[in-house]
């Protein structure tokens, strides 16, 4: 058995990605890691705060992260977002003593301390590195052979370097993948970007990015697309309507978190793993497996 | 009386925010440009802008819609061959715009930045529902009828939860008196 922390995110807990952090939460268990979700976290502030309130957005991650560092463990989080706001606070506090001198002191006011050691790492990392292929191909059940996947790993799980994976040819989800006996088709645009939030005062633009994603991984035969951030799979899949109306295309490409699959190819129900709360239905291309 | 130019102050000020300081480093190669998915949409591409925030024109950067079109992909970030971290760069002009009050008209991401963080604030976590309606609201209500379909899409599949997470009563009051801390700190630096 691993323990970590959880950090779920406002999005894989209550929010648009539930089904991120039920899969998450029931692969976990099949892998024997026990994820204890942080007590009272707060949202992590993404890049709205940091863009808006430096100061403020630092010590948000920091209140985590000190809560965090009570607990001992390494922090995970499945949400790419928030994996880069608490790492870049990581980073931060280390690298500008004056920041980290005001934070202490804002930290301060809540009765609490960060001494700056708690590790923080996605998902991804903890299933690839610490678990491994191996163990994961062990306990597949349902054998994904011949099914076409598109890997996308967005931007924000390898980029800026916080690294365990290339920060533009990555291979971690692809060969993950081929341990569930799936096939990741090649995916230049595999670490392009989504649109983020954008998709919200920026629709058209976002829809665009979108737009180029999509097209990139049907041209190469894909039947479907995983994830490995909510924002990605929300706006790709959510989205995917807006984009047909606006580009007259008529893409229909199911889109699922990386955990989803894995959760199929262990043979867990689709309660468990939340397959209906995708807009473009996945069961089409998951039928022939069961 | 030590007497500075105009460029000099400009440069100081975005130098003393975490990230700005690679502002001096820039030689211009233009990579950060090729790279980013938005440069051709933004009124002056990102390395166009370094070189303005160098020539001093304070307005004309931080009043620019370019920072509030940067995606935070990092692609520009990972490949800059000076290691500038525009993505942090882009925050710093970010907060100075804000700052100064000249992050007006053109896009709507600085008052859906402003609606985010008001929800953080007020309750510790984003409520997505309330969030996407309240700035829609505020912004272009015209808009909600236009995003009907995808909320009632999303709604249907059980993904808009209309009740929001809440931390407990002494987390909230710890959250908000670091934040309130923060606040009269004065922000970095």
């Amino acid at each position: 058995m691993k323990y970590y922390t959880y950090f779920p995110g406002c999005s894989s807990s209550e929010g648009g990605a539930k089904a991120y952090g039920w899969s998450t939460q029931a692969v976990s268990k099949v892998l024997d890691i026990e994820l204890v979700e942080l007590d009272d976290w707060n949202c992590c502030g993404s890049t709205p705060y940091s863009s808006v309130e430096e100061l403020a957005s630092f010590c948000l991650s920091a209140r985590n992260l000190a809560l965090a560092e009570k607990r001992g463990f390494d922090l995970v989080t499945p949400c790419s977002s928030c994996y880069v706001i608490l790492n870049r606070t990581n980073s931060h506090l280390k690298q500008y003593p004056h920041l980290k001198a005001q934070v202490d002191e804002a930290l301060a006011a809540g009765g609490l301390k960060y001494n700056g050691t708690v590790r923080v790492r996605h998902l991804l990392d903890v299933l690839v590195n610490d678990i491994g292929y191996e163990a994961i191909a062990a306990k597949v059940k349902r054998h994904l052979d011949g099914l076409k996947v598109a890997p996308y790993y967005g931007c924000q799980v390898v980029r800026p370097r916080f690294g365990f994976d290339h920060p533009e040819f990555p291979d971690s989800l692809d060969k993950l993948l081929a341990s569930l006996g799936g096939e990741a088709v090649p995916f230049p645009l595999k670490t392009r970007c989504c649109g983020g939030s954008l998709i919200i005062p920026e629709e058209a633009l976002a829809l665009d990015l979108i737009g180029k994603i999509l097209n990139s991984a049907l041209s190469n035969g894909a039947e479907c697309l995983i994830t490995v951030c909510p924002l990605c799979q929300t706006n790709l899949d959510a989205y995917q309507s807006r984009v047909n109306q606006k580009m007259k295309t008529r893409f229909n490409l199911p889109v699922l978190f990386f955990t989803q699959l894995m959760g199929f190819a262990f043979g867990l129900s689709e309660e468990d793993l939340g397959l209906k709360t995708s807009i473009v239905p996945v069961e089409r291309v998951l039928a022939k497996y069961l | 009386m030590e007497i500075r130019r105009r460029a000099d102050t400009f440069v100081d000020e975005i130098c003393n925010i975490p990230g700005g300081e690679g502002v001096r480093l820039c030689i211009q190669c233009g990579t950060c440009t090729a790279s980013c998915p938005h440069a051709d949409k933004m009124e002056h591409t990102p390395s166009q802008l370094i070189a303005m925030a160098r020539a001093g024109m304070r307005e004309e950067v931080l009043s620019s819609n370019a920072m509030w079109y940067c995606l935070s992909c990092y692609l520009c970030t990972v490949r800059c061959p000076r290691g500038i971290k525009q993505t942090d760069l882009m925050h710093a002009l970010e907060c100075l715009s804000v700052r100064e009050g000249l992050s007006h008209g053109r896009t709507l991401t600085p008052a859906m930045y402003r609606s985010f963080n008001d929800f953080v604030y007020s309750l510790g976590s984003l409520p997505e529902f309330g969030f996407m309606t309240w700035f829609t609201l505020l912004t272009n209500p015209l808009r909600a009828f236009r995003m009907l379909p995808v909320a009632w899409r999303l709604f249907w599949h059980g993904r808009l939860s209309i009740r929001a997470r809440r931390l407990t009563p002494q987390g909230t009051n710890q959250l908000r008196a670091i934040l309130d801390k923060a606040e009269s700190l004065g922000g970095v630096p």
